[in-house]
């Protein structure tokens, strides 16, 4: 009955009226320097979009039926704001799901929380264990992390997410979060690292290697039913039978899915914070909805994509040549192999001549690292703050 | 055929949601109150805020039959209603029935229809 129909990835590819899943990072300060945050974020944009900018984002989206907004950052809960916007958009009929680190869920946030339907909570965790966690997050953050777990807990706040990055170092772990989410209630998500803002500097010693690669698949086939993925890991999907590893295995980019930053500016995807992806800006080019559905840059990744060096590879129609964020970032055109293409295909592009983009905007504390990144594991001791302004934001 | 839908990763396990009803296609349902349509091309997006739970309705007759349901006393009716000979309703109930297994839909108690 349906065979004349196309699959809905193809017109999930053809872009829909409204993203299925929006990303709005509200603020660029956070208290945390995590070595591989995706927006480089540290310090709060002087340019920050003001409370009225928010709640007329948000009357945007009910009128355009977006379910829910993924609210991050930075550390979404800084903003002074943050609780009369979640309180704002819930009355709007647009449910919330924010990822923190947990700095300010407290028992009186958490109890807060535990009473409403329509937010959903995401700690952020990148190690099982305190060693590993802190490696990447800094000093503290396992503890601070697990202290807004017990506190949600305890509250009677239901199925929180424990959020976790993917990483060479805790991809042994799966199972030990798996057991810290059952421990609280919680519901384990995991993503894919991707070398995106400061993601970039750390890529190449923090993501799994290729037999990493495949244990992790072996471990979400046989575990993604109790497991969230925000379907990152389609680039894997070439290492079984079609349809084994669940959810919408395509790239989103402006399609279903976008990103709108702090200053309002709308990337095609979380990942893409890049003049490269810049569809356009809420405020100065007429609204979020006209931004999704005239954009050029839009409308250029609804048209058909060429397969390029992947049309030949019997596995294109599993990974769709990956995620295009993971491949400008790493310096390899858009139209070839993923990176960690599980064909193997990533590797000798990596080790081709490239060059690596360098992100647009940069919110960090202080300088980025350069130069070599070190390869074992490290906690990186709290360094004084160079001069106040440098200091946490919280 | 793959089916008429999709319905997203794990939701079941909120503990939140109440436990769903079982399913009989003679009975009359109705959309969870918490659930929202949101039409498309391909057919529509249902989302349910109760659960988080995302479901593809994959073709517009299907979707009329889901906007359509509290106006019939079972679901054969609706589906008869939108075009769908009871020969052909069996991937229809199916789609239904696995609405109404992840509380998408809900049934439609006596009182409420005769009100």
């Amino acid at each position: 009955m349906t065979s004349t129909v196309p699959r809905l990835v193809e017109q999930f590819e053809h872009g829909l009226d409204a993203p299925i899943c929006l990303t709005w990072e509200l603020t660029y300060a956070c208290n945390l320097a995590c070595v591989h945050c995706l927006s480089s974020s540290g310090k709060r944009d002087p340019d920050e979009l003001s409370t009225r900018d928010c709640k007329d984002i948000i009357d945007e989206l009910e009128r355009m039926q977006v379910f829910y907004v993924n609210i991050g950052g930075g550390e979404p809960t800084v903003r002074p704001d943050f609780w009369e916007l979640v309180d704002y958009a819930t009355e709007h009929h647009v449910g919330v799901k924010f990822s923190t680190n947990g700095v300010r869920i407290t028992p009186e946030v958490a109890a807060r929380l535990a009473g409403s339907d329509y937010v959903d909570v995401q700690i952020s965790l990148d190690g099982a264990t305190a060693e590993v966690n802190d490696a990447v997050r800094g000093p503290g953050s396992y503890a601070m992390a697990i202290r807004a777990l017990e506190n949600l807990a305890a509250a009677g706040f239901a199925d929180a997410k424990i959020s976790v990055v993917v990483t060479r170092h805790n991809v042994d772990q799966l199972d030990e979060f798996a057991s810290l989410a059952s421990r609280y209630g919680a519901t384990l998500r995991i993503t894919r690292l991707r070398p995106s803002g400061r993601g970039a500097d750390v890529w190449d010693e923090l993501h799994p290697t290729a037999e990493q690669q495949v244990q992790l698949y072996h471990w979400l086939v046989a575990n993604g039913e109790r497991v969230l993925t925000g379907d990152s890991f389609f680039h894997l999907s070439g290492l079984g039978e079609p349809g084994a590893l669940a959810g919408l295995n395509m790239c989103g980019a402006g399609r279903v899915v976008c990103l709108i930053d702090p200053v309002g500016d709308v990337y095609a995807c979380p990942f893409a914070i890049h003049d490269r992806f810049l569809a356009g800006n809420v405020l100065s080019d007429g609204g979020f909805n006209k931004v999704w559905k005239d954009a050029p840059l839009f409308r250029e990744l609804r048209e058909p994509q060429s397969a390029g060096a992947c049309g030949s590879c019997g596995h294109y129609d599993s990974c769709r040549g990956g995620c295009m964020a993971a491949k400008f970032f790493t310096g390899l055109p858009i139209d070839g192999p993923d990176p960690e293409c599980v064909q193997g295909y990533g590797v000798p592009a990596l080790a081709a001549e490239r060059d690596k983009p360098r992100p647009a905007g940069d919110h960090s504390h202080g300088r980025r690292r350069s130069g070599p990144v070190p390869l074992t594991l490290t906690v990186y001791p709290p360094a004084p703050p160079q001069r106040s302004c440098n200091e946490s934001p919280v | 055929m793959r089916g008429l839908l999709i319905v997203s990763a794990p939701a079941q396990e909120r503990g939140a949601a109440s436990s769903p009803a079982e399913f009989d296609p003679d009975h009359a349902w109705r959309l969870h109150p918490q659930v929202a349509i949101r039409p498309e091309p391909f057919g529509a997006l249902l989302y349910h805020f109760g659960t988080r739970k995302l479901s593809f309705l994959k073709n517009r007759t299907i979707l009329a039959v889901v906007q359509s349901l509290a106006d019939y006393p079972d679901l054969r009716a609706a589906c008869r209603a939108a075009g769908v000979e009871d020969s052909q309703q069996g991937p229809y109930l199916h789609a239904l029935g696995v609405l109404a297994g992840s509380s998408m839909l809900v049934p439609t108690d006596e009182e409420e229809r005769r009100a």
